[in-house]
């Protein structure tokens, strides 16, 4: 097969007109490299192929009997005068038997092939699925949803259609043209050459057109995923989209998502279509060649009729595997494409990697120190400039700051969730990068605003923290946070479903979750980014406590805005513009004419009575 | 036995329910349908002229060539043109059955993507929150094109089955003892068949459910793959993933052994009947029953058939498949309890008039969140509803908008019950902005006018009191930047935001604000409250909150506790007589007040 490079021209096309701006590698390379690449990505697609190749030689010698037979039986048993039935009989006997063998050779390979691939392809989801969530929350963020989920779905199964069926066609295929080569040449080498040009433009043509079929499809996934966002947008908007009436708008787009796709792929099936029926064509041009030029070999006395006639079934043998190879050139176009997106994700570096031989940190107060941090999304201006800050052990600091000042990026650097570009962030004195994820997601926990909680109960969510938690200490935990009222009040205690996404749960109820999930993990360093804001004051000051109480030998860094949390804290940096402008405790900051001091009034006016 | 695996019914009755999804397919688009058969037909009837031409070729032109050892050069002419005649001919119609089963199955996907997806835009919130969101994306996506699946082969076995009675027929004409050998043959393959169908089926159904479960956890785990991140659950996750794939492939590969038994057996069985036809027939020449030519062409005719009689089977191995992926979709299909709407118009000019009478609300039965909530609002007063976590307050909100119906009680706009009003007009005059901020993938014009056309001056003017108006002018393309997955990152004050400008630019007649403000910073979400309360849009107000300074602007304050209202009145008057309400709102200011006694504590023993 050709090496195909079709991805450059379709890609550049189609790209910057939908603003696809993929964060994941597109992977530029050619079709036999990502074959060898996936190839290599399942070793267990190669366990044991010696014997089903094997098996599959075998099935496909089995296919040859009956031609044979065919030719044996007209030839030796018709012969001339009176057919010789003993002969016939033996020689069907002898075929039956082949045939038999061929099947149970069939089955054997089948059931290895099945074994081998599909093991193959769970390992490859596997793998898939770990490097999504190694990607840093940056590259998951640029990334489509949905696309990520099919790179563990959709693009595996379109590979096992390949590794089932297509792979080893390829392989029986060349293997049943090679052998129909070499029985035709035995019967008439002229006849062989005749057949042989016949089908050489053919083959020299199928690579063109596997370039024109492999572009359609391109096409089609491209469709197909437009088709996903918009299906996903009607499911996941349901809410905001009744709220507005919006109905109509979203049926339009998804209509147009799906006729675009259906667009794509009647074209595809098109081309598919046209090329087809080509080699059945140039079979009957073959045929007819060899009827007429067989005779006048005849009439020269260089063939006998069996062998002529053996020869026309032989044809036969000789464009099935071409016909079939149109099929798989199509399927191994799908296959490589999911190849190359699912090697799209797994080339993308972990741009947040788990350092090998990563330090452990030993469990106990710890000292965090921001020493001239930098950081900027890619393509875009800094966010945060030179930030240095120390936060020490058991203390409680407070971020505030406007959106937008970088209060949320200095959280997510503190949680390694992203690098600094700049300047480092140290760890009891160890660089951040240099601590293993096991050790630093054990002492840094971060609780966001919005906690995502997974479809089950109570009790599973919280335990998410803590797998090993016994039920017990999961109700202590949320007695200490002063959650116990609310936990009473819930219909089932923690038994309570909490549905998709926590959805059955209200907003502040969720954040409560995620809250106690975290409290449980036990951090040395609870990060809270705004976890609380849609709990009501009450609870929120209740929960303050609590943490406030357990904090003793923890240090609790909180962005909030509602400067209740600061008013508590220890130090408080004030972030404005992506700096640090101020620091120090409420009742100094609070004194003195400033950033803090502004927000600080304008809370107050926020939280009291005019 | 299969049949205890599966609630489904296993065997032919599955034949059965998949002839009826295929008629279904058939109805829908019956011309195209016809005419892939009617290709598929020649097709057929080509491939059997096709050996029919060879055999004629042989008798009339290679025999006697050979025999008298000269070539007539007419019949050899004749010969090659009859046989590439029938191979164009053949080939128009692969050609043409090809494409007309595509364009069947993608018009049959295209239909069922709309018609499910148009029940996801129709049917009530309440059934979307019953349903998960992986299973509702993967209904859409690959229950539909299992459905479809078999319509790419069907034409091809329908013509296969023309071409099985060509056969029969042109058998039964060249002899009736070969005949019996056929006719043999035929039934056993579709026996065969029969059998395969009835393993296969509870098999390939468990494997396509186990590919939905895969997508969910997928899903799930990616959505909440920040909590994975911080908490470092990595690997426990992968296991959980690595759990389901495997079940999958276990089930595949279940599937994959019935494949490999039956898929070898049937392509065998053919090649078996070429070699009885050989048996019998050479009997048959002994007793002069038949020519040699006749003979060849009954073995070519079996050889020639043995590869497309397996459409038959393709057909049949997706068909379980299908009935699977039907029964899902019509499941969406079915489902009932859409949103009634009634005639009523709430066309009033000026403020709405709003009520809840007696309401209430359950999701769970017998565990109500809202009970007997009644309450009334004065048009274009503000009215704040205030309450502990998990009071029922966003339940409330819902309700109001009509997102979902009450379960006892009435809520009235101007008088009329929310569910006598007409389509679209609840939407036209009342605007929620919920607590969770909801983004389309659409730029920043799209994401506020929702598809409206709304001039950009009034676009403008609700992103300005919205507080959004600097940073949307900041922006690469300022309106027509494209935010979401696709694009620009917004930080979620910016999003909450946007969102309240998507229900300010409506002018809606009633504004209900859930919490909309939580991530805005206090003093942008003061410029926003006093926006609203200076009367730049004309409206009757409902909020939802905690801050002092947001409750201090309503009118009127309804303090909800575990779903009663508990209490209503000014903001004074239940400050004065409401102990829980106090203890709510006034809780950072006595938490301040006893820092500051704690501190002045402090200061006074050291």
């Amino acid at each position: 097969m050709t090496a195909v490079t079709d991805t450059g021209k379709t890609g550049g096309k189609t790209g910057p007109e939908n603003g696809e701006a993929s964060a994941l590698r597109s992977a530029e390379r050619g079709a036999v490299e990502t074959l060898r690449q996936g190839l290599r990505l399942s070793p267990e697609f190669r366990r044991g192929i010696a014997g089903t190749l094997a098996l599959a030689v075998l099935a496909t010698l089995g296919k040859v009997v009956v031609p044979v037979a065919v030719q044996q039986v007209i030839d030796r048993g018709l012969g001339q005068g009176a057919p010789d039935v003993p002969f016939i009989r033996d020689a069907v006997v002898l075929c039956a038997v082949a045939v038999a063998l061929t099947a149970v050779c069939g089955y054997l390979m089948n059931v290895r092939l099945y074994r081998s691939t599909e093991s193959g392809l769970a390992t490859l989801r596997g793998k898939g699925f770990r490097h999504v969530h190694d990607l840093s929350v940056l590259t998951q963020n640029s990334e489509r949803r949905g696309g990520l989920v099919s790179r563990v779905t959709g693009d595996v199964d379109q590979i096992s259609a390949f590794m089932q069926w297509g792979g080893l066609m390829v392989i029986v295929s060349v293997g049943q043209l090679l052998v129909a080569t070499v029985l035709m040449a035995v019967y008439s080498w002229q006849l062989t050459l005749l057949v042989w040009a016949c089908f050489l433009p053919v083959m020299l043509a199928l690579p063109r057109f596997q370039r024109l079929v492999a572009r359609a499809y391109t096409r089609v996934r491209e469709r197909a995923g437009d088709v996903l966002a918009a299906v996903s947008e009607s499911v996941v908007g349901s809410g905001v989209i009744r709220a507005y009436g919006s109905e109509d708008r979203t049926a339009e787009r998804i209509d147009r998502a799906v006729d675009g796709m259906r667009a794509a792929q009647t074209r595809a099936q098109k081309i598919v279509g046209f090329t087809f029926p080509t080699t059945e064509l140039v079979a009957s041009a073959a045929v007819a060649l060899v009827v007429v030029a067989g005779v006048e070999l005849g009439v020269a006395g260089s063939i006998t009729a069996g062998r002529l006639i053996a020869f026309l079934f032989l044809i036969t043998l000789f464009v099935s595997p071409l016909q079939t190879a149109t099929e798989v050139l199509n399927e191994a176009q799908n296959a490589i494409a999911g190849w190359r997106r699912i090697l799209g994700v797994l080339d993308t570096p972990a741009d947040v990697a788990d350092p090998e031989n990563g330090a452990t940190l030993p469990r106990g107060p710890i000292t965090v120190r921001f020493e001239g941090v930098g950081f900027a999304y890619p393509g875009g201006p800094p966010v945060l400039h030179e930030v240095s800050a120390e936060i020490a052990p058991r203390t409680r600091v407070a971020v505030v700051g406007e959106t937008g000042s970088g209060k949320t990026t200095f959280a997510k650097l503190l949680t390694r969730l992203m690098d600094p570009t700049s300047g480092r962030i140290t760890v009891d004195g160890v660089d951040l990068r240099e601590v293993g994820f096991a050790s630093l997601r054990e002492r840094i926990v971060m609780v966001p605003q919005d906690g995502f909680l997974f479809d089950s109960t109570l009790a599973g969510n919280i335990r998410f923290g803590r797998p090993s938690a016994t039920d017990e200490e999961i109700t202590r935990a949320l007695t200490e946070l002063g959650l116990a009222d609310w936990l009473d009040g819930l219909p089932a205690g923690l038994d309570t479903p909490v549905g998709q996404r926590g959805e059955s749960l209200s907003a502040g109820e969720r954040q409560l979750v995620a809250l106690a999930r975290a409290y449980l993990a036990d951090p040395d360093l609870l990060l809270l980014d705004e976890a609380t804001s849609a709990v009501d004051p009450a609870t929120e000051v209740r929960l303050a406590r609590a943490l406030d109480g357990v904090t003793r030998g923890r240090t609790a860094v909180s962005i909030a805005h509602r400067l209740s949390t600061a008013e508590a804290a220890d130090e408080i940096l004030v972030f404005e513009h992506g700096r640090i402008v101020q620091r120090g405790p409420h009742a100094v900051l609070a004194a003195q004419p400033g950033v803090y001091a502004d927000l600080y009034a304008s809370w107050t006016t926020a939280t009291t009575v005019r | 036995m299969p049949t205890k695996e599966s609630p489904a019914r296993p065997g032919s009755s599955i034949m059965l329910q998949g002839l009826k999804v295929l008629g279904v397919a058939i109805r829908t688009e019956p011309r195209i349908f016809i005419g892939a058969v009617l290709a598929s037909a020649l097709y057929g009837g080509m491939t059997v002229a096709s050996s029919w031409a060879l055999g004629w070729a042989t008798d009339n032109a290679v025999l006697p060539a050979f025999r008298d050892h000269e070539a007539a050069t007419g019949g050899l002419v004749a010969a090659a043109a009859l046989i590439v005649g029938v191979a164009v001919l053949k080939a128009a119609g692969v050609m043409g059955r090809r494409i007309l089963a595509g364009v069947h199955q993608y018009r049959m996907q295209a239909h069922s993507r709309r018609a499910v997806t148009r029940q996801y835009l129709r049917l009530p919130l309440a059934w979307h929150h019953r349903h998960p969101t992986g299973q509702l994306l993967s209904n859409a996506n690959s229950d539909v094109e299992a459905a479809w699946a078999p319509l790419a082969p069907l034409p091809m076995a329908v013509g296969v089955v023309v071409m099985l009675v060509t056969a029969a027929v042109a058998i039964v004409l060249v002899d009736p003892v070969l005949a019996v050998v056929g006719f043999l043959i035929f039934p056993a393959v579709a026996v065969l068949n029969l059998v395969y169908q009835r393993r296969l089926s509870p098999l390939a159904m468990r494997a396509q459910a186990l590919r939905a479960e895969v997508s969910e956890v997928a899903h799930e785990s990616f959505d909440g793959a920040l909590v994975v991140k911080t908490l470092g659950r990595e690997d426990a996750e992968t296991v959980r993933f690595q759990a389901k794939a495997d079940a999958l492939r276990d089930a595949n590969i279940a599937v994959g052994r019935v494949r490999g038994l039956f898929d070898p057996l049937l392509e065998a069985l053919p090649t078996l009947g070429v070699l009885a036809v050989l048996l019998v027939g050479a009997l048959r020449l002994e007793s002069g029953g038949v020519a040699a030519g006749d003979l060849i062409q009954v073995a070519y005719l079996f050889t020639l058939l043995s590869f497309p009689i397996r459409a038959l089977g393709w057909v049949l191995a997706e068909l379980p498949r299908s009935v699977v992926g039907w029964t899902r979709i019509r499941e969406v299909l079915d489902a009932t309890g859409s949103m009634e709407h009634g005639t009523a118009r709430l066309d009033a000019p000026g403020p709405a008039r709003l009520a809840a009478e007696g309401v209430g609300f359950a999701y769970v039965p017998g565990s109500p969140v809202l009970k007997d909530v009644t309450f009334t609002v004065t048009p274009g007063r503000t009215t704040a509803i205030v309450g502990p976590t998990g009071a029922g307050k966003s339940t409330l909100t819902q309700l109001l908008a009509r997102l979902v119906d009450p379960g006892e009680g009435v809520v009235r706009v101007d008088g009329v019950d929310l569910r006598d009003a007409a389509r679209g007009e609840v939407s036209r005059s009342v605007a929620l902005v919920p607590q969770q901020t909801f983004l389309f993938d659409d730029t920043v014009r799209g994401n506020v006018t929702l598809g409206e056309a709304v001039p950009d001056e009034r676009v403008w003017a609700a992103l300005r009191l919205a507080q959004a108006d600097g940073f949307v002018s900041g922006l690469p393309s300022g309106l027509d930047t494209r935010i979401g997955e696709r694009g620009a990152t917004l930080s979620g004050g910016q999003r909450q935001r946007l969102a309240l400008a998507r229900a300010l630019v409506r002018e809606p007649r009633l504004l209900i604000l859930d919490d909309a403000t939580s991530s805005v910073d206090p003093q942008v979400e003061k410029r926003i409250l006093y926006g609203l309360r200076d009367g730049a849009a004309e409206a009757t107000v409902i909020v939802v909150a905690y801050r002092m300074a947001t409750i201090a602007l309503a009118d009127e304050v309804v303090y909800l506790e575990q779903g009663v209202v508990a209490d209503q009145g000014a903001h004074e008057e239940l400050l004065a007589r409401c102990a829980g309400y106090r203890a709510l709102v006034t809780a950072y200011e006595r938490e301040e007040a006893e820092r500051a006694a704690l501190d002045s504590g402090d200061e006074v023993v050291a």
